[in-house]
């Protein structure tokens, strides 16, 4: 019985010194370990008589419990001192610049047809793709443009053989024809690419980018055409109003043809898209013409419809107040930083087409 | 197509404004390009009076003039022509005034010294003709227009329409006046011929050959004799002048105003030049013949020429001669007035690179039954103006013109177009547009104006009734948002995903064009054939590119040239295999320079290296959806590659397309196009090359297993020979248990001491799970063994202790 107390009272005492880690660590194995003080207290139980046996192992615990606790007390106590300790001496400074990294940017005329896309899913158009590679056929005289056509004067056309059997195309028409040939109505595509003319100034680059559109079906009317632009003007602008023109104008392949117009205004050396009393063409459309759909073998009779071509660079330029088109295919690194989009911002309808 | 407003006057009765006008041309298809006022600015120039000359003290050739421009002071004007002399009459332009020739607005400025107060001007310098050797010499009569304005006063803008190719009725001011008064907007004035008396006979011969391909179908001509061939009257230099036109002698002036006002291009020769009669036939190969712009001509076979005994006069409906133009002192005249074929036109002016103001109107189409009214037209202005007696007309045909009729069904109109015109009105616009109606039964029978050549069909009638009746009717349909077929196709997602995937990895994303520089492309064609452009804009893009990378190297090489250092750029596009359509593939090709850390205080400055480009393939394929696992790599690359440094991708062991390179860009090319960089490493990644999984994601997802039983890794060290390739160890360890190992992982290659010479020492990590059961030490050890006992066996390699 003294024995426990005498252990208890003289552990306490030197538990109030100041001691280690180290120091405490020698207490504890003193006390607990597998000869320690209280740990052979504990082999000792058996040997009482059952009715002190009760009341020794009761005390016993008691004293380990508190000298544990004690212990482990001091212990943390030394342990959090030590942590913060460290803490101070390990501080750095955080407004040193982090470790390099390069951002990548898609490339504004990507984007555009993306948002394009975009805004032509939503009704119903799917994408199609042609070759950048045309044949004389396919390119004009398929799109009742014949040779000796003066129409033709309008398109500078690079050629990869004399006899003028191949060239780049001059617009992204002949994916209509190709289309068309391959499948059958009703048709609802857009296909946006390269179109190339032999073509340069400040404002003509030899490349380019146009989107053609293409709806055929029995009943489309240009009506139909008139919507289908207004909408994609709107939703391309995300403007909830645009001033649209009609104009009549003359491509081979429609009839009636029309060229359109937006309203734009100048405010503080930026376009306004929308509003004022200036227009800027901005593409040209028509409803197919029946010399075309009888190229390729479409009853004019049965299905009729509408076509478009819009110039994609000439829409990020006014979307996104570029001025040099010649620029977009310079790629100085400055520019495409400047211009460009972040990889992560998909124009899509649900969040919105651009950020 | 230049008009003014007044000249449109002379066909159209209206009250409404200008500003009408130029929104109603715009309305029915005839664009206004631009507005400009030709005559306030014209009003500077004026009249003036040399009183004085001297020699100008600091250079020979000019002179120092004082100037009566009709102002108390005289005005100091330097001059160098050797005409400018006291007492002459001639033009001055003051500070401000705009040159027309040049187009340059006039300063006061110091030539040599000396102040000039403005400049005296030649013909040529104010676009009244081509005389450029000295200044305008006016007669005497002008002394009492000292001071006032040369040219007349007059209200009109200078209006310029675009007009588009299917209208050449519209390249004179009265089909614009008709196609006005059909839209409502004032009333077509039915000019009345002057009639003039026609006594003598024609008596050249004219004769059309009858060959094949005969670009001329018919040809009209008259003589008139002993004419006067002056300067022309004031109204009609005005009207000429007004339409930015210059002045030349009275006959040419009559013809070019006959052609303006109504369309019909005229030719006048000097009828005592030509040699007995007119024979229209095709040229021989061969013949030669100076034409009017002074040039002379080689022709080929077959083109349409109007000759006589002697040879070539002109090329028909494109240009005269030399030979038999008209002059001052011309005497008699042949009027010739004629159809020429607009194709044949077309290629004759094609072959020999001519472009004149006669071949753009005959290829479009002139009105074939324009001829004798356009003839009589001149005819008497010529004897008016001109005096002389004029012959009887004479026309030869080898074709007569057949009028086209369409049968019109008025329903079509509503159907095409969406909203309804009555029958009243299609009849009313038809009828002011030139049509003859004959009602049918179910249908409207139109005879087409003969100067219509665009009108062939019944939606060609459609065109007319839409055009004339207002785009603006056309109602807006909204689009149904509805979709029932799939935007993209699998490989256009592909093409998305590598883009922004490429893009998102520090790439900036580049669009170059197809075509390349032949130098360039050379170094990247391999084997590939050279798809050369035939008419280029310059020699440096004279070919298609074979490889993006011609592209991506000059544009690299240029930004670093701008002191950027570290970059990387890609394009996804196209390349070009031959010159057949389809004969491209799509290829996204990345190119890093510099270094991937510089001067940190983090990190060692390290050069980008070919593991930086593999990963981002890597990395990108697998993003894409392929299996990194599957890959198999070897060293076969490209000559454009390092040959030691750069490796391609399979995506999987049957190596059956390439689906990318990695690796640096031969030293040699880098030398050649001398580019200033620590490292240059590219990729190229073949989208056609890639399997397109037709499975959507939600059937790609397979059923989630997971193993939570006790992972062990394991390290091992191989002494292999060096040829051996970290990928056949690989090969070999996940064949030998694919249930129990899980992944394998390269950590660590040696060489050099303790390891022999050409051998290498390979570290691998290898982790070991099963599916089944804690693995116990007893199985670790034996998957272990088997592990190295196959590595030993396939490879020769020994396990390193």
């Amino acid at each position: 019985m003294s024995d426990l107390k005498k252990i208890r009272d003289e552990f306490i005492s030197r538990l109030k010194g100041k001691l280690d880690l180290a120091e405490l660590n020698k207490i504890k194995s003193d006390l607990f370990g597998k000869n320690g003080l209280v740990s052979s207290q504990f082999k000792k139980i058996g040997t009482f008589d059952v009715s002190e046996r009760k009341k020794f192992a009761s005390d016993l615990n008691i004293i380990k419990d508190e000298l544990q606790d004690l212990i482990d007390s001091k212990i943390n106590e030394i342990q959090k001192a030590n942590i913060n300790e460290k803490l101070e001496k390990e501080k750095i400074d955080v407004t040193l610049p982090e470790r390099s990294f390069l951002r990548g940017k898609i490339h504004p005329v990507s984007q555009t047809i993306d948002e394009i896309s975009s805004i032509f899913s939503e009704i119903g158009f799917s994408v199609e793709e042609g070759p950048d590679v045309e044949n004389e056929y396919n390119n004009f005289t398929a799109l009742n443009t014949p040779d000796n056509h003066p129409a033709r004067d309008m398109h500078d056309t690079f050629y990869l053989d004399d006899k003028k059997e191949r060239l780049l195309r001059t617009h992204t028409s002949p994916v209509q024809i190709r289309t068309m040939l391959k499948d059958k109505p009703p048709f609802k595509i857009i296909a946006p690419g390269r179109t190339y003319r032999s073509d340069s100034d400040q404002t003509h680059s030899p490349m380019f980018h146009q989107v053609e559109g293409l709806h055929i079906d029995k009943n489309i009317n240009m009506g139909h055409l008139k919507g289908c632009l207004n909408y994609f003007i709107k939703e391309f602008f995300e403007v909830k109003k645009i001033k649209m023109r009609f104009r009549p104008s003359h491509f081979p392949f429609t009839e009636p043809s029309a060229e359109v117009d937006i309203g734009y205004e100048i405010k503080d050396g930026k376009i306004i898209i929308g509003e004022g009393d200036q227009w800027l063409e901005i593409l040209g459309c028509g409803m197919v013409h029946p010399n075309v759909l009888k190229n390729v073998k479409v009853d004019p009779t049965n299905f009729q419809g509408y076509a478009f071509g819009i110039g994609i660079d000439r829409l990020a330029m006014l979307k996104y107040g570029i001025n040099d088109l010649r620029a977009f295919f310079d790629c100085d690194y400055r520019w495409l930083n400047h211009f460009g989009f972040d990889p992560l911002d998909v124009p899509t309808n649900y969040r919105g087409l651009s950020r | 197509m230049k008009i003014t407003f007044d000249w449109l006057k002379d066909h159209l009765k209206t009250n409404l404004k200008e500003k009408n006008l130029l929104e109603q041309l715009t309305n029915i298809g005839l664009e206004v390009e631009s507005v400009e006022s030709l005559s306030s600015e014209n009003q500077l120039f004026k009249v003036a009076k040399i009183i004085k000359t001297e020699e100008h003290p600091n250079a020979d050739r000019l002179k120092v003039c004082d100037v009566n421009i009709g102002e108390k002071e005289l005005k100091k004007v330097v001059c160098g022509a050797t005409n400018a002399s006291e007492g002459l009459i001639t033009i001055y332009a003051p500070p401000g005034a705009i040159i027309p020739k040049t187009n340059t607005k006039l300063e006061i400025a110091k030539i040599r010294g000396v102040t000039s107060y403005g400049m005296l001007c030649s013909e040529s310098e104010l676009n009244l003709s081509d005389e450029s050797d000295g200044i305008t010499e006016l007669s005497k009569k002008y002394e009492k227009n000292i001071g006032k304005s040369y040219f007349s006063k007059s209200k009109s803008n200078l209006i310029d329409l675009s007009i588009t190719p299917n209208r050449p009725d519209c390249l004179g001011i009265k089909g614009i006046a008709r196609d006005l008064a059909a839209s409502g907007f004032g009333r077509l004035i039915v000019s009345k011929e002057k009639q003039i008396k026609l006594k003598t006979k024609q008596t050249l011969k004219v004769k059309i050959n009858k060959e094949k391909e005969q670009g001329c179908t018919a040809f009209g001509s008259c003589l008139i004799k002993n004419v006067k061939n002056t300067a022309s009257p004031q109204w009609l230099k005005d009207k000429l002048i007004s339409v930015g036109q210059k002045p030349i002698s009275a006959i040419v002036d009559i013809t070019n105003y006959v052609m303006l006002d109504i369309n019909r291009p005229l030719h006048a020769y000097d009828a005592d030049k030509i040699e007995k009669g007119i024979i229209v036939r095709n040229s021989k190969s061969g013949e030669e013949f100076t034409a009017l712009d002074n040039k002379i001509y080689k022709l080929e076979k077959g083109m349409c020429v109007i000759s006589d005994n002697k040879g070539v006069l002109g090329l028909g409906g494109i240009i005269g001669g030399i030979r038999s133009a008209t002059e001052f002192d011309t005497k008699n005249i042949l009027l010739e007035s004629a159809y020429f074929n607009p194709r044949s036109v077309r290629n004759t002016a094609k072959k020999l690179n001519l472009d004149t103001d006669a071949k753009f109107r005959f290829e479009r189409g002139i009105d074939p039954l324009s001829i004798e009214t356009g003839l009589k037209k001149a005819a008497s202005l010529i004897q008016e103006i001109c005096g002389g007696d004029v012959s009887k007309i004479d026309i030869q045909k080898i074709e007569s013109y057949k009028t086209k009729t369409i049968n019109f069904d008025v329903n079509s109109f509503e159907k095409i177009i969406g909203f309804k015109i009555s029958q009243k009105e299609i009849q009313r616009i038809l009828t002011d547009l030139g049509f003859i109606i004959k009602k049918e039964k179910n249908f409207l029978k139109l005879t087409v104006p003969s100067w219509r050549p665009d009108i062939s069909q019944q939606i060609d009638i459609i065109e007319e009734l839409v055009r004339i009746s207002g785009y603006d009717k056309i109602k807006t349909l909204d689009p149904i948002k509805d979709r029932s077929k799939s935007t993209l196709t699998h490989t256009q997602r592909l093409f998305h995903f590598l883009q922004r995937a490429i893009a998102s990895k520090g790439y900036l994303e580049t669009i170059t064009w197809s075509f390349t520089d032949q130098s360039y492309n050379d170094h990247f064609r391999e084997t590939n054939k050279e798809v050369k452009i035939v008419n280029p804009i310059s020699s440096e893009l004279g070919v298609l590119r074979n490889s993006i990378f011609s592209n991506l190297i000059m544009y690299m090489s240029k930004n670093l040239d701008r002191g950027f250092k570290d970059l990387s750029i890609f394009e996804i596009g196209p390349v070009f295999t031959g010159s057949n359509p389809g004969e491209q593939k799509t290829v996204v090709c990345g190119l890093s320079a510099g270094k991937k850390s510089r001067l940190s205080w983090i990190d060692k400055e390290r050069n980008i290296d070919l593991f930086d480009a593999k990963r981002d393939v890597v990395q990108t394929l697998s993003e894409a959806g392929y299996d990194s696992n599957e890959f198999f790599i070897d060293s076969k690359t490209p000559n454009y590659y390092h040959p030691g440094k750069s490796g391609r991708i399979f995506l999987d062991h049957s190596k059956d397309k390439v689906a990318a390179y990695f690796g640096e860009i031969h030293p040699n090319i880098l030398k050649k196009i001398d580019i200033k960089t620590e490292n240059l490493i590219g990729f190229e990644i073949f989208l056609e090359n890639l399997k397109i999984s037709r499975k959507t994601l939600k059937d790609q997802k397979l059923k989630f297993a997971v193993s939570d039983f006790q992972k062990s890794e394991r390290d091992f060290a191989f002494v292999v020979n060096k040829d051996v390739e970290a990928q056949e160890l690989i090969n070999v360890i996940s064949n030998v248990n694919p249930n129990l190992i899980s992944n394998i992982k390269v950590f660590d290659v040696y060489e050099g001491e303790n390891i022999p010479d050409n051998q290498k020492s390979i570290a691998i990590s290898i982790t070991i799970q099963s599916s089944e059961k804690t693995l116990n030490d007893k199985d670790l050890e034996k998957i272990n063994n088997s592990i190295i006992e196959a590595v030993q066996n396939r490879t020769g390699a020994k396990i390193r202790s």
